[in-house]
């Protein structure tokens, strides 16, 4: 059994703050060579918000139907399913059957669900 | 503080990537889809068949002004295009090129998480456009948001699915593991993972045929309408890096990486040329295909998409176990 938290472990992972680190610095290289280039013209006009060339009416953010949210619930519940998969994926030629057939009995039960949202006419956009 | 000049110098590397093959792509994108819709696309900038157009875009959008609208949530509008390119970068880190001459791989990390860590960076460059489409303070802009949300909720599982029947067949999370362990036949028993894996990508980087939250004929641009700039072409960019990791990803998973004749030398060539390869099928599918309707963007990935992965996740462990 390997030890997954000793030093030469975390060690492999330091390129990934390296490269979150060069990320940053290149965004900010791009941002920061445009403020050094461009012109800046203040005026009213150009801050209002685009709506086709009329004047914008009311506010962008407003009250709205969101239809999908029932597939929302579903993702949360499926998107934890494939968390699991994962770990799972790698050790199951070692387990082997029994593996198998325990992430059978939990696949299953989700396709029961998908199953019965979509009976339900869940997965319809107007119902 | 030699591993950190080390890792310094592997993440330059990769950044001289992640600057070059989106250009690649983007200048493959201009030629072929002109050749597609017979017309030559852009033949003056650089001189030979317009080859120095993306550099001449963006020495344009480098010293355009930079406007915040008035209504916009300034911070988040202003973080957004920095939170949609950053993260194929940091998931570029982990891709595998394959032997380079002699050396035994290209690649910035062999994380032995590798694909879970693509996968996850990924999905956080979708919230830079969640961000702008929320943070703009405008109408097309807020719908296009939802429409994103609602795609990343759909598309993330199928992918996710598809990536993981992989896993399984290969035993292990690390993608130079998984192009090591790929077998020709591969291509027989994962295709219907091959197909879904490819479809959620070019969903969950909003391209065409999947572009319902950019929509130019609906939402003017979607989450992006209200950018110009500097910030719009990081928006663009992210794009054609989105294809890049996408395609490099679809070739490690799904096509053998670099397995090809000479492997031992050329195998980034073989790797690169696949990489190309799914990237024009990318551009292609914008050519070919109408967009969906956002009721059917939802539809085909809950009722189609969905089933097939989690079939084909039950065919990889029966093939595994038996």
């Amino acid at each position: 059994m390997r030890a997954y938290l000793d030093d030469t472990y975390l060690e492999g992972y330091l390129p990934v703050g390296v490269i979150i680190l060069v990320g940053i610095g290149l965004a900010a290289a791009m941002l920061g060579v445009n403020r050094l280039m461009r012109p800046q013209v203040a005026s009213r006009e150009k801050a209002t918000t685009y709506e086709s060339g009329v004047d914008p009416v009311g506010d962008g953010w407003s009250q709205s139907t969101v239809r999908y949210y029932v597939y929302a619930f579903l993702y949360v519940i499926f998107a934890v399913d494939a968390v699991f998969l994962f770990p799972w994926a790698v050790v199951l030629e070692e387990i082997g059957a029994a593996a198998a057939v325990e992430m059978g009995i939990f696949i299953g039960i989700l396709v029961v669900g998908l199953a019965y949202a979509w009976r339900k006419g869940v997965l319809s956009w107007t119902s | 503080m030699g591993e950190l000049l080390d890792a310094v110098l592997r993440c330059l590397i990769v950044l001289g990537a992640f600057l070059t093959l989106p250009l690649l792509v983007g200048q493959m994108e201009h030629k072929a889809m002109a050749h597609m819709q017979s017309r030559v696309g852009p033949m003056a900038a650089g001189g030979f068949h317009g080859w120095a157009q993306l550099v001449a875009d963006g020495i344009k959008f480098v010293q355009k002004e930079s406007i915040t609208p008035a209504a916009a949530d300034r911070r988040v509008f202003e973080l957004a295009p920095a939170v949609a390119l950053v993260p194929y970068l940091v998931a570029m880190l982990a891709i595998p090129l394959g032997p380079f001459f002699g050396q035994t791989n290209l690649i910035g990390q062999d994380l032995d998480l590798g694909l879970f860590f693509v996968l996850a960076a990924m999905s956080v460059g979708v919230l830079g456009t969640l961000m702008g489409g929320l943070g703009s303070g405008n109408k097309y802009s807020y719908i296009g948001g939802m429409r994103v949300a609602a795609q990343l909720m759909s598309y993330e599982l199928p992918m996710v699915l598809a990536a993981a029947s992989v896993a399984m067949a290969a035993g292990t999370l690390s993608l130079v593991g998984i192009a090591q362990e790929w077998e020709p036949w591969w291509l027989l028993t994962q295709l219907p993972g091959l197909v879904v894996f490819f479809v959620a990508g070019l969903a969950e980087l909003q391209r065409p045929p999947f572009d319902a939250p950019l929509a130019d004929a609906e939402l003017v641009m979607g989450p992006l309408t209200e950018y110009g700039g500097m910030r719009f072409a990081m928006f663009l960019l992210a794009e054609y890096a989105g294809i890049v990791v996408l395609a490099a990803l679809t070739t490690v998973l799904f096509l053998g990486g670099w397995a090809g004749p000479w492997s031992d030398h050329l195998g980034w060539v073989w790797s690169l040329l696949k990489i190309v390869a799914v990237s024009f099928l990318v551009i292609w599918a914008r050519v070919a295909y109408p967009r969906l309707r956002e009721d059917q963007v939802n539809a085909l990935a809950w009722k189609v998409l969905v089933p097939v992965a989690l079939a084909q996740v039950t065919l990889t462990t029966v093939l595994v176990v038996a």
